[in-house]
């Protein structure tokens, strides 16, 4: 008999965060309202691109490799399963390894629960939730034939490079077709980089300077808060 | 495969180390069992498959805990755990035997974040936990010839004398609830185990997200065994007591049977997390308001979000399994430096970078 399961892509241009995936997965009843699907707002105030994230299933998953309690299980289709419940003790190593930042520990119930590619369904040659509801087709199930003919101007691959390290997943992301391989780099973090915590910092000054709004209350500050904060000339320019 | 090759390879995969310590561990369980039974003077004989089980039982828990103990992971995090259990600052306002306290009584006594999984699977795991504990409590002093009774006064107020390791410790009257207690506490684990079980299989039965995963050997059958042990053994007690031993020898049989099948499987499946679990200790060393560890700050969220000490032992971890992390040119944190969240929104803005414009 031939394995129920087919090929999962993403194709993050094509989100438009309307959080529907959120809302299908945390129906699961394997976590109850909880969604395990990420919906990210990429650079909070400045645009309003969103990444959904579900597991890329590592052909050599970090989150598996550094746990202490063995308790994070590959099964025979590629699926990284979400920990053991007797095994797992919440000590957070997956959370903090998966390069992805997919896992997700519930501290109240001691529980590692992440996105199985809604092994209950696709084990049953369903689609997993999230797919199932996206309108976008940010996030869909099928096979790598199905998609080449619906997109193709993109192409899936799955060898990601986070700084020196390779990545393989059993999922696909969907990239120009001229790109072989997801290069994740983060100068926004390279030593002297205007990163968005500046700017954030800076909007934040701003707002205090000329004693308008608290951005995060909507009201006016206080004038003990707006008096204390001083600004170079540079920045002011700058915004 | 022939029967000398399959021996070979089984050969090569055993790891050396585990097999010694689990040999330790075996000898010395043999070496109390003689000396407590006062040169099985005391040894029961007839529960001399009992025994032999749990010597088998030992050796397999210690060989798979030894195991388990070589992972990367696992071993920083166990000499992490001992080396902030007794650390000189942490027992400075004794923070550390605190720490230890809370989490012993929270994860291990209490089970208190079962009960937040849901109230009717806490009940069914404390009443299973809580007469599995019970009945070892009995059953492997019992066993290894530690405790034995013997007739002490006679008359109308007879007494039995209790005795432990080879020592009369207690003299206890023949009847009366302490007594009845005493010689009735695997009865009472029956009765714990038993509804226990039945809530987890129904639970199992009914319950969508458990169906959706479970599978039969790693989850049902260690009720099964369970089940089988507690319900032969509460059948022995009926058959004594209410039916002069109908069946008696056949129901023994069984139930040694049933014993000595969970006894062992213990090291291979579910039943391992009883040795496993308390790792969850080592935890929250890690985590404790108290233990005050630094917190690293996502240089993307600008949050707190993990303790700097954890951080810096994955990455040792992770260095050690051969994964690289680092950013190229090395003047950027390493990509586990930075939070879950930041890493989504940094994979985010490099799609961005790598489509150019060109959405298609």
């Amino acid at each position: 008999m031939s394995s129920p399961f087919k090929e999962f892509f993403i194709d993050f241009q094509r989100c438009i965060g309307c959080d529907a995936c959120a809302a299908a997965c945390s129906e699961c009843n394997t976590h109850r309202g909880e969604p395990m699907i990420h919906v990210d707002k990429t650079d909070p105030g400045h645009s309003p691109q969103t990444t959904p994230m579900v597991c890329m299933h590592c052909k050599e998953p970090a989150c598996a490799l550094s746990c202490p309690a063995d308790a994070i299980k590959i099964d025979e289709n590629g699926i990284v399963h979400s920990s053991l419940k007797p095994r797992c003790i919440a000590c957070r190593n997956c959370e903090l390894a998966c390069p992805f930042g997919v896992p997700k520990i519930s501290e109240n119930i001691q529980q590692m629960q992440k996105c199985d590619m809604c092994f209950d369904r696709t084990n049953a040659g369903k689609k997993p939730m999230c797919a199932t509801v996206c309108p976008t087709g940010a996030l869909f199930y099928g096979t790598l034939d199905e998609i080449r003919a619906l997109r193709p101007q993109s192409k899936p691959i799955n060898r990601w490079r986070f700084g020196r390290q390779t990545v393989e997943t059993r999922v696909w992301v969907m990239v120009p077709t001229d790109v072989d391989e997801m290069v994740v780099d983060w100068p926004e973090l390279m030593a002297g980089a205007e990163g968005p915590v500046d700017l954030a910092m800076k909007l934040k000054e701003r707002f205090q300077l000329e004693g308008i709004m608290d951005p995060e209350n909507h009201e006016p500050l206080p004038e003990s808060l707006g008096s204390e904060t001083t600004t170079s000339p540079g920045e002011a320019e700058f915004l | 495969m022939s029967v000398s090759s399959m021996v070979q390879h089984f050969v090569r995969q055993l790891h050396w180390g585990a097999v010694r310590n689990a040999l330790v561990a075996s000898v010395l369980l043999a070496v109390a069992i003689v000396v407590g039974s006062r040169n099985l003077h005391d040894f029961d004989a007839a529960l001399a498959g009992y025994t032999f089980a749990t010597l088998f039982a030992t050796f397999g828990i210690v060989y798979r805990y030894s195991v388990w103990l070589t992972k990367p992971a696992t071993r920083r995090f166990w000499r992490r755990g001992w080396q902030m259990c007794f650390s000189p600052a942490l027992w400075r306002g004794l923070r550390s035997p605190r720490i230890l306290a809370g989490a012993v009584l929270s994860r291990l006594v209490i089970q208190d974040f079962v009960w937040r999984r849901g109230a009717w699977r806490w009940m069914g795991h404390m009443l299973i936990a809580g007469g599995c504990v019970l009945a070892a409590a009995i059953t492997f002093p019992l066993v290894f010839g530690w405790i034995h009774f013997e007739q002490g006064a006679m008359g109308p107020d007879a007494t039995y004398i209790v005795w432990f390791f080879g020592f009369p410790v207690h003299e206890l009257p023949l009847e009366g609830i302490p007594s009845w207690f005493v010689f009735h506490g695997l009865i009472v684990a029956s009765f714990l185990v038993i509804p226990g079980v039945m809530i987890a299989m129904y639970r199992r039965m009914t319950d969508h997200g458990a169906v959706a995963v479970q599978r039969f050997s790693r989850d049902l059958m260690p009720l099964i065994l369970l089940f089988s042990v507690a319900l032969s053994g509460l059948l022995l007690w009926i058959s004594y007591e209410f039916l002069e031993g109908y069946f008696y020898s056949v129901l023994a049989q069984f139930h040694a049977f049933t014993v000595i099948g969970t006894l062992i499987s213990l090291p291979f499946g579910k039943l391992f997390h009883i040795f496993q679990r308390p790792a969850t200790l080592g935890v929250a060393y890690y985590k404790s308001p108290l233990a005050g560890h630094e917190q690293l700050a996502c240089p993307v969220t600008g949050e707190a979000f993990a303790p700097a000490l954890q951080t810096d032992d994955l990455n040792e971890t992770l260095r050690e399994m051969e994964f690289d992390f680092t950013a190229e040119g090395n003047e950027a944190p390493t990509w586990n430096e930075v939070s879950p969240k930041g890493r989504r929104m940094l994979i985010g803005r490099a799609h961005s970078r790598a489509r150019e414009g060109r959405f298609s």
